[in-house]
C-alpha cells in the first residue's frame, strides 16, 4: 500500500503540536506542589546539559573544534557575553580551528 | 496603562527578534542537512516546506523521514514522532509555569506551536514571565529560517561546503551555553545539575543497554531522572522570587 505524503506530514504535525499545547494549554495555574516546582525548576537546566554535551563535539567535522567551542562558548557565558555573542564566537572558532586543521 | 503594555510588547517583540537571529542561522544549517534527508524520502520542495513548518523538530523530522522512506504506516509514524517529541512534554510543562496565569488562552495556543530545544531556550532565560510577544517576535526569525531551509536542503543538496554546515552546527549549542551558564554562576545546584547531567549525557552514549535507545529517549530518561533527583535533595525555596511579573 502506498501512503499519502501529505497525511505523512498531517500525522506528523498534529502529534507534534499536541504534545506541546496540551501541557501548554492544561495547565494554566501556578503548580503549588513544591516537588513538581522544583522538578520544572530544574528541568531546563538539565535537558539543556544532557543535550549539549557531547553533542557539542560530535556535530562538528573534527571533533577538537567543537571542543574548543565548547570551551570558549563556556568561558564567554561565564563572563556574561550576550546569547548572540556566544553563538557566533562557537562558530567562528570551529570554523577557525577546522580551516587550520585541514590546512596542515 | 494599556499604553505601557503596549510599549513592553513592542520591546519585548523586538527583543524576541533580535534572540532568534543565531538560532535563525542555526535552523538554516540544522533544516538544511534535514532537507537531504526529506529529499532521499521523496518530499518535494513544497512538502518539506511543510513538514518544517507544521513540526518544528529535528529529531522528529528526521525519524519521521526516515520512516517515509520505509513507506510506513500512519501509526508508525504517529508513533516515532510522539516518542521523539515527547521532551516538549517536560519543555511545554515548564513553560505552563513561565507564563502569568492572566494570559490570554489564545497565546498558549499560538505559543505552543513553536516551543522547540532553541526557543524554549531562550524562553527560560528571559526574567520574569514569559511575554507571549517576545515568542512571536522569535517565531518570526526561526519559522522562516527552519521551513526555509528545509526547503533549500531538498532544492540544492550538497551545495553548501561543509566546513560553513559544521561551523553553523554549534550556533545551537552556543546559545544553550549561554542560557545555562550564566545560572550556573550563581546557583551551586544549578552548577552540580549542569556538570552532573553533562557527565551522565555521556556515559549514557557509551555505556552497553543505554546507549541502543534512541538519543531522544536517552534525553528524556536523564532529564526525568536527575531533575527528580535535584527535586528531592534540593527543593526550590521561594518561586516567586523566580517569577517576578515583567508581562
Amino acid at each position: 500500500m502506498t501512503h499519502n505524503i501529505y497525511i505523512y506530514i498531517l500525522v506528523t504535525g498534529l502529534v507534534s503540536y499536541l504534545i506541546r499545547v496540551l501541557p501548554l494549554t492544561l495547565i494554566r495555574k501556578q503548580i503549588q506542589s513544591r516537588f513538581v516546582r522544583s522538578f520544572l525548576y530544574y528541568v531546563p537546566y538539565v535537558t539543556l546539559s544532557v543535550m549539549t554535551f557531547p553533542a557539542i563535539i560530535e556535530a562538528t567535522q573534527v571533533p577538537i573544534a567543537g571542543a574548543c567551542a565548547l570551551i570558549l562558548g563556556m568561558i564567554a557565558a561565564w563572563r556574561g557575553a550576550s546569547l548572540f555573542k556566544v553563538s557566533v564566537g562557537c562558530c567562528a572558532v570551529v570554523f577557525l580551528v577546522e580551516t587550520f586543521y585541514y590546512f596542515f | 496603562m494599556s499604553k505601557l503594555y503596549e510599549t513592553k510588547n513592542k520591546t519585548a517583540f523586538r527583543e524576541g527578534i533580535r534572540d532568534a537571529v543565531p538560532i535563525g542561522f542555526g535552523y538554516l544549517a540544522v533544516s538544511f542537512s534535514l532537507g537531504i534527508a526529506a529529499r532521499k524520502a521523496g518530499l518535494d520542495p513544497f512538502q518539506g516546506f511543510l513538514a518544517s513548518f507544521f513540526n518544528n523538530a529535528s529529531a522528529g523530522e528526521y525519524a519521521a523521514f526516515t520512516l517515509i522512506a520505509a513507506n510506513a504506516t500512519y501509526l508508525e509514524i504517529a508513533l516515532m514522532t510522539f516518542i521523539a517529541n515527547a521532551r516538549y512534554i517536560l519543555m511545554s510543562c515548564a513553560l505552563s509555569q513561565k507564563m502569568s496565569p492572566d494570559t490570554p488562552l489564545i497565546h498558549r495556543f499560538l505559543i505552543s506551536f513553536d516551543v522547540t530545544d532553541e526557543l524554549f531556550a531562550i524562553s527560560i532565560g528571559r526574567p520574569g514571565y514569559l511575554n507571549p510577544y517576545y515568542s512571536y517576535g522569535a517565531f518570526l526569525i526561526a519559522l522562516p529560517a527552519w521551513s526555509i531551509g528545509t526547503t533549500l536542503g531538498i532544492i540544492t543538496g550538497n551545495i553548501l561546503p561543509l566546513r560553513i554546515v559544521s561551523a553553523l552546527s554549534v550556533a545551537l549549542y552556543g546559545m544553550f551555553l549561554a542560557v545555562i551558564i550564566p545560572p550556573a554562576r550563581s546557583n551551586k545546584v544549578i552548577l552540580i545539575l549542569v556538570i552532573l547531567s553533562a557527565l551522565c549525557s555521556y556515559l549514557s552514549g557509551v555505556l552497553p543497554v543505554i546507549s541502543s535507545l534512541s538519543g531522544g529517549l536517552r534525553t528524556i530518561l536523564l532529564t526525568v531522572m536527575i531533575s527528580v533527583g535535584a527535586a528531592i535533595f534540593f527543593p526550590i525555596k521561594n518561586p516567586e522570587e523566580d517569577a517576578k511579573d515583567d508581562a
